[in-house]
């Protein structure tokens, strides 16, 4: 992740040694001012609250007494004791999710850089456009959309495909809200535009030549997908996919909105320890648990794929 | 997916005996095939876009109960009064104050680590990077729960501050990513080419330098103005009793859902809609003169 540095080089070369020419010390503190005080902001109000929060996960006492560190590392495994199957479901909705932003949002950004032609802007601004609208007051909008009675589970039931989805355990009944489907229907829909974006961003630098070349020589559309487009877009398919997933994994605005009590993710866990149980040092273990599990997850996928310049 | 591979395999046949047929026997499914990834990016455009059609409809119900979520019969009662509901208006100021000084906070300093970044070399460049890129990489409810303890800690009493705080701190990173882009991928001779002509260095980056990075500067902003204002879960930790407009709605989907909230969002979404395209033409416009 640190490594991003690839870029930088070219402009360094040529902007540095002018300045190092004519500049004395005073002119070599500059970039250090330039930092100080944006970089502060975070190290005071981001890496401290981190380092904060370990120390009350390892702390015991209670909201009277006051919490002391006693080094009480007991606290992470009765919390992953206790709270492994909303782990496992943060893990696996979020996941799904991803995939399935993936899936819809490959071909809209495809559309988007290769097809739209002079309808590019408009497609692209009504991408953009949903972010208007609070996306609290949005995914509210599909308690109304899913309803029961409402058209979409009315299709569903006489095409009996609740039906089957209850079989696979995603639904339950003859309704769609308050089950897993609702819930990653939810995260799908909020975090697509963060799949659209980047994916578009890197399919539309792809020299539509390219295309042509491939079709000069024999390989079908399919083909020319496989080979060029999709490995040529891979920058974007990482970028997306980290996007989509790190949100989705933490939130619980679509659990608590579209689930009920047996759609409960990790983010609603810590959420409510924190701020209705006010059991901190279990709130602080849970919060560090995810953080640690993504930030390892990430990291091997950015090293698995290879493309580590990123940011 | 699996649809597109069948009629890729249909047309191959189609393909190989054609010459003998003399035209082509399926006209639908070519069409189908040859129009495939439009209708299915089409599909996800509709995905998208249902939700706000949603919000839209249903500002002009009128709902029997507390909750907005069946349609009842057509009113305009929500729109002729959306102040109507009590802490509505508040909330949505109190956003929007909040959004402005976060953006500004942001774009200030996202702006001025930008800079450093890109135009000159310095020790603990990849901690800054680090620095940078971790709050974008980290789950919004875990900052949030640090943060909330860090003040729970110093007896940091909740309210405005700690919003503000907590926004400009995630806002920042935003800034930075754009900036440094925009930055980076300025020609350095223009720069050389100014003081060629003998301007000052102050000169040479009022004229020069800022309004190349302009766009860059006003992307990184327009995206922590809308990062802020929309924010919820770390604003849930750390606002306190403090009620921003997400905490509303938040609040309002336990409470009961006020027709008033779809009339925000349906404002909110046109004025924006309004801006982008009066930009865009005023862009094209600019163009061609």
């Amino acid at each position: 992740m640190t490594t991003t540095e690839t870029p930088a080089p070219p402009q360094e070369q040529t902007a540095a040694p002018l300045e190092v020419r004519k500049t004395p010390a005073r002119k070599r503190l500059v970039p250090y001012w330039l930092l100080l005080p944006g970089i502060l902001w975070l190290i005071v109000f981001f890496a401290a609250p981190l380092v904060y929060q370990a120390s009350t996960s390892i702390q015991t006492g209670s909201l009277e007494e006051g919490f002391k560190v006693t080094w009480h590392f007991a606290t992470y495994w009765d919390a992953l004791g206790e709270y492994w199957p909303q782990f496992l479901r943060s893990v696996g909705y979020a996941g799904i999710a991803t995939a399935l932003c993936l899936l819809l949002g490959y071909p809209l950004a495809y559309l988007i850089a290769f097809k739209a032609g002079r309808w590019r802007n408009v497609v692209m601004i009504l991408v953009i456009a949903p972010f208007f609208t609070s996306f609290l007051i949005r995914t509210l909008a599909w308690k109304t959309i899913l309803a029961d009675g409402g058209p979409v589970v009315a299709a569903l039931n006489s095409l009996h495909l609740l039906d089957v989805t209850s079989a696979l355990g995603i639904t339950e009944g003859h309704r769609v809200l308050a089950t897993p489907l609702a819930v990653v229907c939810g995260l799908t829909y909020n975090f697509l535009p963060f799949m659209v974006l980047p994916l578009y961003t890197s399919l539309e630098r792809i020299d539509p030549r390219l295309h042509e070349a491939a079709g000069d020589l024999y390989a079908r559309p399919a083909t020319t997908f496989r080979r060029v487009t999709f490995p040529l877009s891979m920058p974007g398919v990482v970028a997306g996919t980290l996007l989509t997933f790190i949100p989705a994994a933490g939130d619980y605005i679509n659990a608590e909105l579209l689930g009920s009590t047996d759609q409960k993710m990790i983010g609603n866990v810590i959420q409510s320890q924190f701020l209705r149980v006010l059991d901190y040092p279990t709130a602080a273990a849970l919060s560090f648990i995810l953080m640690a599990a993504i930030l390892a997850m990430v990291t091997i996928y950015i090293r698995k794929s290879g493309t580590e310049d990123l940011v | 997916m699996a649809a597109s591979s069948t009629t890729a395999t249909t047309a191959k046949t189609t393909a190989t005996t054609a010459p003998t047929n003399g035209r082509t026997p399926n006209k639908g499914l070519r069409w189908l095939r040859r129009n495939i990834i439009t209708l299915a990016g089409l599909g996800t455009l509709g995905y998208l876009i249902l939700p706000n059609l949603v919000v839209m409809v249903f500002s002009f119900n009128k709902p029997n109960g507390r909750f907005n979520y069946q349609w009842q019969r057509f009113s305009t009662d929500a729109w002729t009064d959306p102040c109507g509901v009590a802490d509505l208006c508040g909330s949505l100021g109190l956003s929007l104050q909040i959004a402005v000084w976060a953006t500004v906070g942001a774009t200030v300093l996202g702006t001025m680590i930008a800079f450093a970044l890109a135009r000159y070399r310095f020790r603990a460049r990849a901690g800054v990077n680090t620095l940078i890129f971790l709050p974008m990489a980290m789950p919004e409810v875990v900052m949030a729960a640090s943060l909330a303890t860090l003040f729970l800690n110093m007896g940091i009493q909740f309210g405005f501050w700690t919003i503000l705080i907590a926004h400009i701190m995630f806002c920042l990173s935003f800034v930075v990513t754009a900036v440094k882009a925009r930055v980076m991928s300025m020609d350095p001779r223009l720069e050389q080419a100014a003081q060629d002509l003998y301007a000052s260095p102050t000169q040479t980056f009022l004229r020069v330098t800022l309004p190349i990075a302009a766009p860059g500067i006003a992307a990184g902003a327009l995206l922590s103005f809308a990062l802020s204002f929309d924010d919820f879960i770390i604003t849930n930790f750390n606002a306190g009793s403090t009620v921003t407009f997400p905490m509303f709605v938040w609040g309002s989907a336990q409470r009961g859902t006020p027709v008033q909230i779809n009339v925000i969002g349906t404002a909110m979404f046109l004025v924006a809609v309004l801006c982008v395209v009066v930009g865009q033409l005023a862009g094209k416009r600019r163009k061609r003169s």
